[in-house]
């Protein structure tokens, strides 16, 4: 209990002019833990983690980051160089497409690379080497390095996107819908994935989701929402077994027994 | 030594939003001592509530009112207005939990299921497997299930699994939630082997028991639950 919280948010509001995109919503996330947002669509999930991730600005509310030398700082106060070298390095963001997230233009390999370019590694052998060993990670044969995302299946350039942000060691990771375009299967395989390699790594992740079973299966805690609102917050076992608010209750309710 | 686990004027209902917001009431005043090294049953018939007492001394279903007290790091923590992280190291370090059912994660071999507690708390993946590998072996599950994941095991397979998941860690309390009802005779008796060992062990222990034979074995008493049968205007 004496370690200190990595991600601190306070108050955090978004208006998109008199509508409101989430509302007054703070909480902390502590390194190892996995957050996930639930709710329907258009319920502010998507709106705070933008905010969060400082990829859009809220209204009012600050987001505290620790860096690594164990300082406290507000996103919002930081440069904008900092703060993009920030989501370069230290954050990883899996967008629930991976054609926004990868470059698809350009090989797997290089999708992997570039990030490491990006915190100054410059040696060609042991860039496409770290590549090539988090494709394996990733369950890519090595053999499809020097293939381009396009020529990828919709799970493939899923778990590539998933290597372009782990590489670099990140220690929190967004992640929007990870697993909402694929087929069960591809899913399942996707989930056990980035379950170990949270595990593995000690990654702290937000992960928004409108699957209950996603959110079981990944989170240690979540937040339920509602027209901007976190309706319910705490342990994702106690929130899906004993849940309090009516609207959880319907959510709870009407997941399809399998 | 203190008391491992202390259950005090613990009350709990549930409120159906979806059915017109009635209240259910469960049960209220669950107040009750567990000592190190007994085993006690909660008894009284289905539908009473001893399943609901488990899960909220596990933390999986809230309480409404009351105080569940747990040791953790030296001090004395209320579980039931603890923290979620609290609540996770919690079950990490001091209260274990065999539930009915195994929830299954796709992919994940058995013995891994089986070591993962051993994992969370720091020991190495090799002593970790072979802990869980012994556990498998005692509760005779076919050495060839052991790197398939539990999905398609039968109800006992799986119940083994969630077993041998349990007993693997030295956890001071472990709650048990009629783990041997989808075992033969033969299983059931190295549950309660494997049930006396901890007792002399120090653990404390509290379990569900359908089965009376299992019950009269590993049983130093039994609570009552249906004195905590909660009304409608107690609660």
């Amino acid at each position: 209990m004496s370690e200190q919280s990595l991600l601190c948010v306070g108050g955090v509001t978004k208006c998109y002019g008199d509508r409101i995109g989430c509302r007054d919503v703070s909480f902390e996330l502590w390194p190892g833990e996995v957050l996930a947002v639930v709710g329907e669509s258009g319920s502010g999930k998507t709106t705070l983690l933008n905010c969060i991730s400082t990829r859009m600005m809220p209204t009012t509310g600050t987001v505290e980051y620790r860096m690594r030398d164990g300082s406290m700082r507000n996103l919002f106060e930081m440069g904008e160089a900092e703060r993009r070298f920030l989501m370069r390095t230290d954050w990883g963001f899996v967008h629930q497409d991976p054609a926004d997230g990868l470059r698809m233009t350009v090989s797997a390999g290089a999708n992997v690379g570039e990030r490491l370019m990006a915190v100054g590694d410059r040696h060609y052998g042991r860039i496409r080497q770290t590549a090539t060993d988090w494709l394996g990670r990733v369950e890519i044969d090595e053999d499809r390095i020097d293939d381009q995302p396009r020529a990828f299946s919709g799970g493939m350039r899923q778990r590539l996107q998933i290597a372009r942000n782990l590489v670099t060691g990140p220690r929190l990771v967004f992640m929007d819908e990870p697993t909402g375009g694929l087929d069960v299967s591809v899913q399942a395989r996707l989930l056990d994935l980035v379950r170990g390699l949270v595990n593995d790594l000690g990654l702290a992740a937000i992960v928004v989701t409108h699957d209950l079973a996603v959110a079981r299966l990944l989170s240690h805690h979540m937040m339920v929402m509602k027209d901007g609102q976190v309706i319910e917050h705490g342990l994702t076992d106690r929130v899906l077994d004993d849940p309090h608010e009516p609207y959880t209750q319907l959510l709870v309710s009407s997941i399809l027994q399998v | 030594m203190p008391t491992p686990l202390v259950v005090s004027e613990v009350a709990k209902s549930f409120t159906m939003h979806l059915r017109d917001g009635i209240r259910l009431p469960v049960v209220s005043n669950v107040t009750f001592a567990l000592s190190a090294g007994e085993c006690a049953v909660l008894g009284g018939p289905s539908g009473i509530g001893k399943s609901s007492i488990l899960k909220m001394l596990y933390g999986n279903y809230s309480v409404d009112a009351g105080q569940v007290l747990v040791t953790h790091d030296g001090r004395t923590v209320d579980l039931a207005s603890a923290d979620p992280r609290e609540v996770l190291t919690i079950r990490r370090d001091v209260i274990g939990y065999v539930s009915q059912f195994l929830r299954t994660v796709p992919r994940v071999a058995a013995v891994d299921v089986v070591a993962e507690p051993l994992l969370s708390q720091g020991i190495e993946q090799s002593e970790a497997r072979r802990r869980a590998e012994k556990l498998l072996d005692q509760l005779n599950l076919p050495e060839k299930l052991w790197s398939l994941p539990p999905a398609t095991f039968s109800g006992g397979e799986q119940q083994r699994v969630n077993i041998a998941r349990g007993f693997i860690t030295s956890h001071p309390v472990l709650l048990l939630d009629e783990p041997t009802a989808s075992l033969d005779a033969a299983n059931r008796a190295v549950v309660v082997e494997l049930i006396r060992s901890k007792k002399a062990t120090g653990t404390a222990l509290l379990g569900i028991f359908h089965d009376s034979d299992v019950r009269d074995e590993v049983a130093d008493r039994i609570i009552d639950v249906s004195t905590f049968r909660a009304t409608l205007d107690a609660a």
